[in-house]
C-alpha cells in the first residue's frame, strides 16, 4: 500500500474498493473502513461483479462483468476528463504521458463501457462524479485485480486514475494493493521472487549482482528464474528436477490441479518443509517438520510495509525446528559437500544464532530495510519502510513529493476480455477466492475447531435463477465442471452472485476450486486468471 | 486556552473538551468505570464513575461530564464511595456466577474487580435468571447471568466490527441484552470476532475454547499468522505441559494496527498449533534409505528418521541435482507465511547455495 490503513480509514473523504472482498479477506481493515463510513460519512464506492457484504456500506455499487475492470476504469477517467474534474496541476507537475493516455480514454465513452461491462449508464456517471469530487480518494484492491491475465493493466489502471485525480502522496488517498497472506509483503521485499534480490534489487542489474557476490561470496546467475506458474509446469517437463519447498501447498492453491499433481508426481525430487501433511506432501520424498508462528521468533511485514515482531510463545513441537534453521542447516551441507563453494566474503556464512542476527545481514545489503532491526522493533518502534537508516522514522506514505522514478507516468491501456468465457458448452462463468472463516488452502483454518464449526464445508454461490433454471428443487448438491476437471459441492443459493456466474473457494480437498481453473497467465506478471473461467453447472444426484 | 482546576485537592491543568474521567486518568487519578471504555462512544449509564464536584447539585458521571474553569472536583468521598457501594450491591444481586472458571478472570473481571475494591457482598444469593450457556456460536460463550446491561457489547459490535447483533430488549428490570430478534448469533448476522468478548467487563460473553481453563501463566505479544492486516495479539500460554501450550488468544489494546479488534481467525483460529495432525519427526521415502531408484509411479511409505539422515539424504540430492543438470534445473519455494528472515535465507538458499534465480512463493496465488 502507499499509505497506511489508519490513514486511509481516517482521512479519506471518498474511498475506491475494487476487486477486494474487503471485510472478509483483511476483516480487521474491513471493520475499520466500516466505520469511516458509519462514523465519518466517507463516500464508499465498490465495484465487484458480487454483492460482497462491504456493498451494504456503499454509496454506489458497480457491479461489472467478471474481466472488465480496465473498462470499467477508462469508462471513469472518461467521465472525469470529459467534466474537468482532473487535477489539472498534480497532472502538470508531477506526471508525464497524459496526451497518449488521453487518446485512449477518449475511446471508452460512457455508452461503449455500460456495453462491455454492464453498469448502466448512469452509475458510471454517479461513481465518477463522487470519487472526483470528494477528496482525497484511497482506492483498494486485492486479487480481484491481479489474478487476471490483464492483471498487471488493472493495477496500471488505477494507478493512473490517481495520478488523474491528484492522490498521491496525500494522507487519506494513494494506490493501495491489499497483500493476502500474513506475509507475502516480506517474502518479496525479502528476494522471494525469480527477478529481484532483497529490496527489489533486479538480478539482471550488474551493480546488484556484484554487489550480492561480493557479500555473499559466489559468482550469480544473471538470469531470471522461474515464476511458480512456470515453475511446476517445467517440472511436468522434466526440465526442473528438484524442488524445495516450505511450507506451500501448489497442489490447493495454483491453477489446474489435475496438471499441477502430473506435475510434481514427474519431479524426481522434492523436499517439503512443512506443518502438516498435505496435498502437496504426497508428492514428497523428504519431509521436514517446521513450526508455527507461534514456536518462532522474527518478522512480518504487513500489507502497510510495516515491519513486526514476531515472538516465539511455546517451545518447537515434538522434534520440529524452527525453519530457518531447517534452512541453514541445509546450506550449510550442500555448501561444505562442494563444489560449488563460498569464497570468503562478509555474508557468506550460515552461522546464525538467531533471526536478529539474520536481520543486520537484510539491513546491511536491502536499502529499504537499511534501518530496521529487532532490537528498534522489540523497543516499540513503529517501521513501516524504506527506513533509510537506524535512526530513519520510517514511511508511512510513499510518493510524497515525488514518485520514485522522478515523474509518474501515464500508461494508455486498453481492455482485453478475459482468456476463457463461457460458451454454449460451458455457459457460465466461474471466479474464485476465499471466505472469511478460511484460509488459502485450508491447512491451518481445517484445524481450527472453532472455524470449522462455523464453515464445515465448501459452498458454491449460485443465483437463485440459475438454481431455478437447473431444476434444483431440494437437491443443493451441484457438479461444476469446466474443461480441465469437475467438483461436487453444496450449493448456496444467493443473489451475492449475479445470474450467470458461480462463486468457489480453494480450502477445501473434497472440493478444490482449482481443479476447475485455467492456467491462462498475466504475461508479466504470471498471475493465473482466477478470476473468469468458463463451466457448466449441474444438479449432483 | 487551558482549563484549570482541580482534582482531590491537587491543581490540574487540561484540553477545553476533555471529560472528568479523561483528565483523571491524565493525571494518574482512578475513577472505576463499568459502561465506559475509551475505545466506545460513552452513554454514562452505569454510575460507577460517580464523582462530587463543589458547588453542583448530586453527583456527575465523570466519563460524561466535561470539565470546566476553576471546577473542584473529589472522586473518593465518604458519599461518593456509599453510591458506588450501592451500584455494585444493586448489579451483584443479579450476577449469578455458576462456578466454572472463567476465561482470563478473576485478574481480569472489571466488574468483580471493582466488587472486591469496595469489599461489597451481595444481600442474598443471585439466583440464575438465564441459562448459561445459552447460545450455539461455536466461539463465543455467552451467560448473561453475569451481564451487567453496560452495553459494552452493543456498542463494541456497532462501533468496531459494524454488525450490529445485539441488542437491549424490554426495559428496567426486564431488560436484557439480545441477539438479532431474540435469535441465535450467528442468525443475527454475528461474524464471530469476539469484539464483544474482548470488551465485555464481566465474563458473560467469553471465549468458549477456554471457559473454564483459568487465567494464563504467561501472555506473548506477537503478530497473526493469518492476513496481511497484521494484527498484534497476545497468545495466552499454558506451561502446564513441556514447552508451554497456546490455549487461548486475547486483544492486547497497545496493538499497532488494531488495537482491540481482531478477526474470527486471528481470534480463534489459533488450535491448528496443536493438532494431533502436526509432522513431529522428519521423514523421508523408504527408497532413499535402501538407496534404490524411486519408485515408478507412487512414491512408496514414509519412515520417520532422525534430523541427520533426513537433512543429510535432502542435502545431497539437491546437490547431486545441481551438479548432474545444472543450478536451473532446482526450483524454490518460498512461503508467504514464513518469517522475513527466513524468506531472507530461501532467497540466500537459491542464489548463492544452488546458484538459481527460480524462486518464488504464492504471491500470485
Ligand atoms: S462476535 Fe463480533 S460480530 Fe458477533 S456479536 Fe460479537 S462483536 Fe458482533
Ligand atoms: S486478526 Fe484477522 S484481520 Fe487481523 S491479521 Fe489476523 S487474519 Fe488479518
Ligand atoms: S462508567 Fe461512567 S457511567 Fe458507567
Amino acid at each position: 500500500m502507499s499509505n497506511s490503513m489508519d490513514d486511509v480509514a481516517n482521512h479519506a473523504q471518498a474511498l475506491l474498493i475494487i476487486g477486494s472482498n474487503t471485510t472478509e479477506q483483511h476483516p480487521v481493515f474491513g471493520s475499520m473502513l466500516r466505520q469511516a463510513v458509519l462514523r465519518r460519512g466517507a463516500k464508499l464506492v465498490v465495484a465487484d461483479p458480487r454483492r460482497i457484504d462491504i456493498t451494504e456500506f456503499a454509496t454506489l455499487h458497480l457491479r461489472h462483468q467478471p474481466g472488465t475492470d480496465v473498462a470499467l476504469i477508462n469508462g471513469l477517467m472518461h467521465i472525469i476528463v470529459q467534466n474537468g474534474w482532473e487535477d489539472k496541476q498534480f497532472i502538470a507537475e508531477r506526471t508525464e504521458g497524459f496526451e497518449d493516455f488521453q487518446q485512449v480514454i477518449q475511446e471508452y465513452d460512457p455508452e461503449r463501457v455500460s456495453e462491455i461491462t454492464g453498469v448502466p449508464v448512469d452509475d458510471l456517471v454517479k461513481a465518477a462524479e463522487i470519487l472526483s469530487l470528494n477528496k482525497p480518494m484511497a482506492v483498494m484492491w486485492a486479487m480481484g485485480i491481479t489474478q487476471h491475465i490483464v492483471g498487471v493493466r488493472n493495477v496500471m489502471d488505477l494507478a493512473n486514475l490517481q495520478m488523474l485525480l491528484g492522490n498521491m502522496g496525500v494522507l487519506g488517498g494513494g494506490v493501495n494493493p491489499l497483500r493476502g497472506q500474513n506475509n507475502v509483503q516480506g517474502a518479496c521485499d525479502m528476494g522471494g521472487l525469480p527477478n529481484v534480490y532483497p529490496g527489489y534489487q533486479a538480478v539482471t542489474s550488474a551493480e546488484a549482482r556484484q554487489k550480492f557476490e561480493a557479500a555473499w561470496g559466489v559468482p550469480l546467475s544473471d538470469q531470471i528464474g522461474l515464476t511458480v506458474t512456470e515453475m511446476i509446469p517445467a517440472a511436468g517437463e522434466g526440465k526442473v528436477k528438484a524442488l524445495y519447498i516450505l511450507g506451500e501447498d501448489p497442489v490447493m492453491s495454483d491453477p489446474d490441479t489435475n496438471h499441477i499433481r502430473h506435475c510434481l508426481e514427474t519431479c524426481e525430487f522434492i523436499v517439503l518443509q512443512e506443518l502438516f501433511p498435505s496435498e502437496t506432501s504426497v508428492y514428497a520424498d523428504v519431509l521436514l517438520p517446521g513450526v508455527s508462528f507461534a514456536e518462532k521468533s522474527g518478522s512480518f511485514t504487513n500489507t502497510e510495509r510495516r515491519v513486526q515482531i514476531v515472538r516465539q510463545a511455546i517451545q518447537p513441537l515434538g522434534e520440529a525446528r524452527p525453519d530457518w534453521q531447517i534452512t541453514a542447516e541445509l546450506a550449510r551441507r550442500i555448501l561444505q559437500a562442494g563444489p560449488r563453494q563460498a569464497q570468503d566474503a562478509p555474508y557468506a556464512s550460515w552461522d546464525y544464532t538467531s533471526t536478529a542476527e539474520i536481520m543486520q545481514e537484510i539491513a546491511a545489503l536491502t536499502p529499504i530495510y537499511a534501518g530496521v532491526s529487532h532490537a528498534r522493533l522489540e523497543a516499540g518502534e513503529r517501521l513501516q519502510w524504506p527506513v533509510k537508516d537506524g535512526r530513519h522514522p520510517g514511511t508511512p506514505i510513499l510518493h510524497v513529493g515525488q514518485f520514485s522514478r522522478g515523474k509518474g507516468r501515464f500508461m494508455p491501456i486498453e481492455h482485453v476480455p478475459p482468456a476463457e468465457l463461457p460458451d454454449d458448452e460451458y455457459p457460465m462463468l466461474l471466479s474464485t477466492g476465499r471466505v472469511l472463516y478460511h484460509w488459502h488452502g485450508g491447512q491451518m483454518t481445517r484445524r481450527a475447531q472453532g472455524l470449522l464449526a462455523i464453515y464445515s464445508e465448501s459452498l458454491i454461490e449460485l443465483n437463485p435463477e440459475d438454481a431455478q433454471r437447473l431444476g434444483l428443487n431440494g437437491n443443493r448438491r451441484v457438479r461444476v465442471t469446466s474443461r480441465r476437471g469437475s467438483i461436487v459441492a453444496q450449493a448456496w443459493i444467493t443473489d451475492r452472485v449475479p445470474p450467470g456466474m458461480v462463486y468457489a473457494n480453494f480450502h477445501f480437498p473434497e472440493s478444490p476450486a482449482n481443479e476447475l481453473t485455467l492456467a491462462a497467465l498475466d504475461p508479466v506478471a504470471k498471475i493465473p486468471e482466477y478470476k473468469v473461467c468458463a463451466v457448466k453447472v449441474e444438479s449432483a444426484t | 486556552m487551558d482549563v484549570k482546576l482541580t482534582i482531590n485537592n491537587t491543581p490540574i491543568t487540561a484540553t477545553p473538551g476533555q471529560t472528568i474521567l479523561e483528565v483523571a486518568r491524565q493525571n494518574g487519578i482512578t475513577i472505576p468505570t463499568l459502561c465506559y471504555h475509551k475505545d466506545l462512544s460513552p452513554v454514562g449509564s452505569c454510575r460507577l464513575c460517580v464523582v462530587e464536584v463543589e458547588k453542583w447539585r448530586g453527583q456527575s458521571a465523570a466519563c460524561t461530564t466535561p470539565i470546566s474553569e476553576g471546577m473542584v472536583v473529589h472522586t473518593e468521598s465518604p458519599a461518593i464511595i456509599q453510591s458506588r457501594r450501592l451500584v455494585l450491591e444493586l448489579l451483584l444481586q443479579n450476577y449469578y456466577d455458576a462456578g466454572y472458571a472463567m476465561g482470563d478472570r478473576p485478574q481480569d473481571n472489571e466488574f468483580i474487580h471493582w466488587v472486591e475494591h469496595y469489599r461489597v457482598t451481595a444481600p442474598r444469593q443471585a439466583q440464575p435468571r438465564f441459562a448459561v450457556n445459552s447460545d450455539p456460536n461455536p466461539v463465543v460463550w455467552v451467560d448473561f447471568n453475569k451481564c451487567i446491561l453496560c452495553t459494552r457489547c452493543v456498542r463494541a459490535c456497532a462501533e468496531v466490527q459494524g454488525r450490529f447483533v445485539w441488542g437491549v430488549a424490554e426495559r428496567g428490570h426486564q431488560a436484557q441484552i439480545v441477539a438479532g430478534a431474540g435469535v441465535p448469533m450467528l442468525e443475527a448476522r454475528c461474524e464471530s470476532c469476539g469484539a464483544c468478548v474482548a470488551y465485555c467487563p464481566t465474563g458473560a460473553l467469553d471465549n468458549r475454547m477456554s471457559v473454564g481453563l483459568g487465567a494464563a501463566d504467561r501472555k506473548v505479544l506477537t503478530t497473526c499468522t493469518y492476513c496481511g492486516v497484521g494484527c498484534q495479539l497476545d497468545l495466552n500460554v499454558k506451561d502446564d505441559v513441556p514447552g508451554g501450550r497456546v490455549f487461548r488468544v486475547t486483544s492486547n489494546p497497545n496493538a499497532p494496527v488494531n488495537g482491540m479488534h481482531l478477526c474470527v481467525k486471528g481470534r480463534y483460529g489459533y488450535d491448528f498449533i496443536h493438532h494431533p495432525d502436526r509432522v513431529l519427526r522428519p521423514r523421508v521415502r523408504r527408497y532413499l534409505l535402501q538407496g534404490l531408484p524411486r519408485p515408478e509411479h507412487d512414491r512408496g511409505e514414509w519412515v520417520e528418521v532422525d534430523w541427520d539422515t533426513a537433512l543429510g539424504i535432502a542435502a545431497e540430492k539437491l546437490r547431486q541435482t545441481r551438479e548432474q543438470h545444472g543450478p536451473d534445473s532446482i526450483g524454490v519455494l518460498t512461503s508467504a507465511k514464513c518469517l522475513n528472515e527466513e524468506n531472507y535465507l530461501m532467497n540466500k538458499f537459491a542464489r548463492q547455495v544452488i546458484g538459481t534465480n527460480s524462486i518464488d512463493h504464492c504471491a500470485r496465488l
